[in-house]
């Protein structure tokens, strides 16, 4: 071994202490319990000790760091939404992940390449123009592009003229882009550690102590942690958790499955999506085509993989670029997405006082992790949900307001 | 390839078929509140556990019912919608 080594193994600074602490003992009470260890949750732990000041803050997981839906998502970064308020919403989430590498001292890779959706009919074209002039009206790049457009922004991509799934032109969202979902959550939490937060993983939620109108403890498989406020931020299990505090969310759980290809070279420059074939792609920066498409057909609470559904995958992938027919698999998976009635998300308050609400990400959860977090902190830190979240109420159900998102991905209507 | 028996047609495979969510009992129209009228629409059966649901055979348009295991994702019986009212 050079000698030169020993110093640096000598150093004050020696051994560099990992990103995330190991997991300390439970303390019997904290301000804030976040339920849920996602990207999402630590998010908000982040926001609530950064620029909250609360620092008695535990993150509980019951299994391992950001193995959720944050690992299982697809990584789209994207406000072209249809709604203002969805689009309003996520066009901060774009914002805050244009700095986010900044912000979290740590590289999350964030590529703002663009997303390129297709329409194959004129019906779908119409409804480009209604997504493109309210991103307009919102202050988003959303523009509807024609055919040449199209070969310009994607030119391997197979046109299919005169065929029944004829590429009519697409709807181009400079805005839209990628990032690394595991560099998000660890960036998160790596802050969030920093400031005092305690990130408990293997420490599942059981049980919920319900006093009167607030939660008064949460009852976990290492003991019973008193709370002055909870969140939950589960994901696919966001109705089992809130059911157990006796809340019954609008949510229906279904599995979403994806796929990656053996790293290329780079060659998709753009986010490809296309509504008619369920089907979209995206070039990691490994070089791996990551597919996604729309969630299974039936509810279920599993994350099992199908042959059905990677075949459907498979069909349109190589449809949109025959050249792909010859590519090999690498990896499959599921996460399972807990849905709304109207494909928006369920943010703010609960029936209980103290409860609040991270939930209802279906298949849009990804994008919305700085901003959830962001937003989810400042309610919670207020007491006071802010106008942005307003909309995204659970009591919108019973007044029927609710808030018809055709712009999500997957939205099976 | 997953198979579901159909009670028409006999053990096809689960992609002729089409899930139509859990039963759900139909409110009184005429004493039903907003609020339960809401919970009717929105707040369909998602507990982990044995859920009844409707599905259709697609090629034959037939519809009938399913108990099946929302976590196992094992389907424990199927039967003719007639049998609805004598299991409730």
């Amino acid at each position: 071994m050079p000698l030169r080594l020993l110093k640096y193994g000598l150093s004050r600074d020696y051994p560099v202490s990992g990103d995330i602490p190991a997991t300390p003992e439970l303390k019997p009470a904290y301000d804030v319990v976040i339920i849920g260890g996602g990207g999402h949750g630590l998010s908000c732990a982040h926001h609530l000790a950064k620029y909250h000041g609360i620092k008695s803050v535990a993150v509980l997981e019951k299994a391992y760091l950001a193995g959720g839906n944050t690992a299982r998502n697809t990584t789209t970064i994207r406000s072209n939404y249809i709604t203002p308020e969805g689009i309003a919403f996520y066009k901060e989430g774009v914002e805050l992940f244009e700095r986010l590498s900044h912000e979290l001292d740590f590289n999350v890779m964030f590529s703002q390449r663009g997303q390129l959706t297709l329409a194959h009919s004129e019906a779908t074209l119409r409804s480009f123009h209604m997504r493109a002039e309210m991103g307009k009206h919102m202050g988003t790049r959303t523009e509807v592009v024609d055919q040449k457009g199209v070969e310009e922004l994607c030119p391997l991509l197979n046109m299919d003229y005169g065929g029944p799934l004829e590429i009519l032109g697409g709807l181009w969202h400079a805005d839209g882009g990628t990032a690394r979902h595991d560099a998000v959550a660890w960036g998160y939490a790596a802050q969030a550690s920093r400031r005092g937060v305690e990130i408990h993983q293997r420490t599942e939620v059981q049980d919920f102590e319900v006093v009167g109108d607030r939660v008064q403890a949460v009852k976990t498989n290492r003991g019973r942690v008193a709370c002055g406020q909870v969140l939950i931020a589960t994901g696919g299990m966001n109705y089992d958790v809130a059911l157990k505090a006796g809340v019954e969310l609008p949510i229906r759980c279904y599995p979403l499955q994806a796929m990656v290809t053996q790293p290329l070279k780079p060659w998709l420059h753009t986010l490809v999506s296309s509504v008619s074939l369920h089907t979209y792609l995206v070039q990691s920066s490994r070089g791996e085509v990551v597919i996604g498409g729309g969630s299974d057909p039936y509810q279920l609470y599993s994350t099992r993989s199908t042959l059905d559904m990677k075949e459907h995958l498979a069909e349109g992938a190589i449809h949109l670029f025959p050249f792909l027919q010859g590519v090999r698999l690498l990896r499959q998976w599921a996460g399972i997405t807990d849905m709304t009635p109207d494909y928006s998300p369920i943010m703010g308050a609960s029936p209980l006082a103290n409860l609040w609400l991270d939930c209802g990400w279906g298949t849009w959860g990804f994008k919305a992790t700085p901003v959830a977090g962001k937003r989810m902190a400042q309610t919670i830190a207020e007491g006071r949900v802010p106008d942005i979240l307003k909309p995204f109420a659970l009591e919108r159900f019973e007044t029927f307001r609710l808030l018809n998102e055709m712009g999500a991905t997957a939205a099976s209507h | 390839m997953k198979l579901l028996t159909c009670p028409m047609n006999g053990l096809r495979n689960i992609d002729e078929f089409q899930s139509f969510g859990p039963v759900r009992a139909r409110p009184d129209p005429d004493a039903t509140a907003d609020t339960e009228w809401s919970r009717h629409l929105f707040r369909a059966e998602n507990r982990k556990g044995i859920v009844t649901e409707w599905w259709r055979h697609v090629p034959s348009n037939y519809f009938f019912l399913a108990e099946r295991d929302l976590v196992s994702n094992e389907i424990i019986c199927t039967f003719d919608a007639s049998e609805l009212r004598d299991r409730a």
